[in-house]
């Protein structure tokens, strides 16, 4: 019956042909296949006889690796990866870390799909990647603009094109507490922006986004574009200190111009439960295609960081956190005028 | 000073038992007493070794009479516990918790040759929603979701507990704060959660879950009875696992459905019932809770063998819970009709 598979052809026939040499038991083709197995071992290719497909096993995966075998030469490896991707999601076979980022799921689905916008609708340019270190925490502190925290989708897609690390951003707990929104940001890696786990994450050595501005920078109406608003507690500053990382002061340039905010509801704000309802050229006019940011060019800039191993101030000492941040804050400030003083049209950069 | 006569509590159930049998078997003791109102499982209690066993009820003020009489030094509170219970029973769940410990730490304070208490509590005494750290450490301040449920009930049994560490200086208090426990035998509402076919989460979430196996658990109490341990102490397997991910791991059906309808929906589905949705249990599958578990590797020496995914794993094979759902074979199928199709082009 052996002699019948022709997957495992090559193999048996040398068997059969030293069987039938050596006067061992006698092989007694069936009808049908008889002149085939006449010649030895031979690298005849049996295009016409069906393939042999592996029965579907219990433990799956050993059932398929033979197959895809088989197979393998004329299959595009980005079949075989897809059909992976698909085996270890439907199985349930992938690491989520303990703030819930799943690697997997925002290297294969999350950054392409946000590479489309970012490569296409926003054009974004980068500059100083060098600035971001290759090992080890640092913290990314970002201007904060554009009604939507597209900017930080892009900033995470920017250091990832940059460094090849991820951006673990620490994101408002009104993130957290919508549905799919909540869930969404922490498998692509963001966490609440509290002091417990910025320290952990930085202590674990993660390039970790902060957006100090908060609300006040993402909410600020179009009149103060581009002048950045306070930095709060500067509660980054003191995580930065306590676990002595480096802050890499970044600016994005472009984002304050996507949903051009000109008025705000507060009333129907604090009825939702947000912290502003905007209105735009276009949005409640034009409904749901007022959603459609404009396409206007980015570019994000990495600063210089700020070496915070060598300093002695204390994490505690709420002068040394103001002094630092407001040092960033000024560093950032900086950037934006100066990009902004080259910066030739809004739609083309 | 080593633990000579120990006291053990919650014998008839799974983790209880088993603690017993070990401690019984352990040389270091000269008497192992354990106390519950049901006897201990019969494959326990044919391995238990020189333990005994006291039928009682720690509510009634005859466990201080047992204390003192055996002269117990060690106590182990290990029969907190959240039963798989509908809401009918759910107020003699919280007598057992709650008042049952306000009985046995009086015991405690009453008796001076006890030197060392531990006590068995849950991570879930953290609380968790949209405005908490992913990952929360023993500092932490302790939020119960609603004043009713079997949070609130742990945190109360932990504020005995430090009152009595208040009046009585001298006893050393271990508090253990155990995630979901996990296992081939374990019985609790989480793992009769995963083993329905359809399995209800909340639409628009998905937690993250930290198990341990109950193996891990019973060395740590094992663990915290024999040396002097004090201090509070998180205790988890490594890793985690999201719930939806846990759901096709064991070849679940996962069914999201709004919060609201959570509670009734999910009584009616086949074998729900006994499973308990509780705000609690719903605040705990919506945002999820992960604990830090440096402090008890580096003062107990312990390292769990099972992470997360090994755990749940265990108990997914040694439940022999069929999928009702295969993904590998799902996978089979498609992969086998895209090679063809392949071929084909």
């Amino acid at each position: 019956m052996a002699d019948q598979d022709p997957a495992l052809g090559v193999v048996r026939g040398g068997g059969a042909a030293q069987a039938r040499t050596a006067g061992a038991a006698q092989v007694i083709p069936l009808p049908g296949r008889s002149g085939r197995h006449a010649t030895p071992a031979g690298d005849r290719c049996d295009a016409e006889v069906a393939d042999v497909v592996a029965m579907p096993t219990a433990a799956g995966r050993a059932g398929r690796s033979d197959h895809v075998d088989a197979d393998e030469e004329s299959v595009p490896a980005q079949l075989k990866r897809a059909l992976d991707f698909v085996r270890d999601r439907l199985t349930g076979d992938y690491d989520v870390d303990e703030f819930g980022f799943d690697a997997q799921l925002t290297e294969a689905l999350v950054l392409p799909a946000l590479r489309v916008l970012y490569d296409k609708w926003f054009r974004v340019t980068t500059s100083g990647a060098e600035n971001l270190p290759a090992t080890g925490g640092a913290l990314l502190v970002f201007n904060h603009s554009g009604t939507l925290p597209l900017d930080a989708l892009m900033a995470a897609v920017a250091v990832h094109d940059a460094s090849g690390r991820h951006a673990r951003h620490l994101a408002a707990d009104l993130v957290f507490k919508l549905p799919f929104v909540g869930p969404f940001a922490r498998k692509a890696g963001y966490t609440l922006a509290c002091n417990p786990d910025a320290e952990r994450l930085l202590s674990g050595g993660e390039l970790v986004g902060v957006f100090p501005e908060g609300f006040k920078g993402i909410g600020k109406p179009f009149s103060s574009r581009y002048k950045l608003q306070r930095f709060g507690r500067g509660g980054f500053v003191s995580a930065a200190l306590r676990t002595r990382v480096p802050i890499v002061p970044c600016a994005i340039v472009g984002a304050e111009e996507i949903y051009p905010k000109i008025a705000d509801l507060k009333p129907l704000a604090r009825l939702l439960g947000l912290p502003y309802f905007p209105i735009t050229p276009f949005f409640p006019l034009f409904g749901p295609l007022g959603a459609i940011p404009l396409p206007t060019k980015w570019h994000i800039e990495f600063g210089e960081p700020v070496r915070t191993d060598r300093m002695t101030e204390d994490a505690d000492d709420p002068m040394a956190v103001f002094t630092l941040a407001d040092q960033v804050r000024e560093t950032i400030q900086q950037m934006l005028y100066a990009r902004l003083a080259q910066r030739k049209s809004i739609f083309r950069g | 000073m080593p633990s000579r006569i120990v006291l053990v509590t919650g014998v008839g159930g799974e983790l209880g038992g088993k603690l017993l049998a070990r401690l019984g078997n352990n040389p270091d003791f000269q008497r192992v007493i354990g106390v519950d109102t049901v006897p201990p499982a019969p494959h326990v209690a044919a391995r238990m070794g020189r333990a005994e066993f006291v039928r009682a009820d720690i509510r009634n003020p005859l466990i201080a009479k047992i204390i003192a009489a055996s002269e117990v030094d060690t106590v182990v509170h290990a029969s907190t516990t959240a039963h798989p219970a509908g809401p009918a029973r759910r107020t003699a769940v919280k007598e057992m918790n709650v008042i049952g410990t306000m009985r046995l730490l009086a015991a405690c304070q009453r008796s001076p040759l006890v030197r060392k208490l531990v006590v068995k509590s849950t991570a879930a005494v953290y609380g968790t929603d949209a405005r908490s750290p992913a990952v929360f450490d023993e500092d932490a301040p302790l939020r119960p979701p609603s004043a009713q449920g079997f949070v609130a009930d742990a945190v109360e049994v932990e504020n005995y507990v430090r009152g009595l560490q208040r009046r009585r200086p001298d006893i050393a208090v271990t508090v253990v704060r155990f995630t979901n426990l996990i296992g081939p035998q374990v019985d609790t509402v989480t793992t009769r959660y995963f083993a329905l076919p359809v399995v209800p989460t909340i639409l628009g979430y998905d937690a993250r879950i930290q198990l341990l196996h109950a193996a891990d658990a019973l060395s740590v109490l094992e663990l915290a009875a024999v040396e002097d341990k004090p201090g509070v102490f998180n205790v988890g397997g490594d890793g985690v696992l999201t719930l939806s991910q846990a759901i096709r791991r064991a070849g679940r059906v996962e069914l999201p459905l709004p919060k609201a309808m959570l509670p009734s929906i999910g009584r009616m589905l086949r074998g729900a019932r006994l499973v308990d949705f509780s705000p609690d249990r719903i605040q705990l599958l919506q945002h999820g809770l992960v604990v830090d578990t440096t402090k008890v590797k580096r003062e107990f020496g312990f390292v769990p063998r099972w992470s997360t995914q090994e755990a749940f794993d265990d108990y997914v094979q040694g439940r022999g819970l069929r999928p009702v759902v295969d993904g590998g074979a799902m996978t089979e199928s498609l992969s086998r009709v895209a090679f063809a199709a392949a071929r084909r082009m």
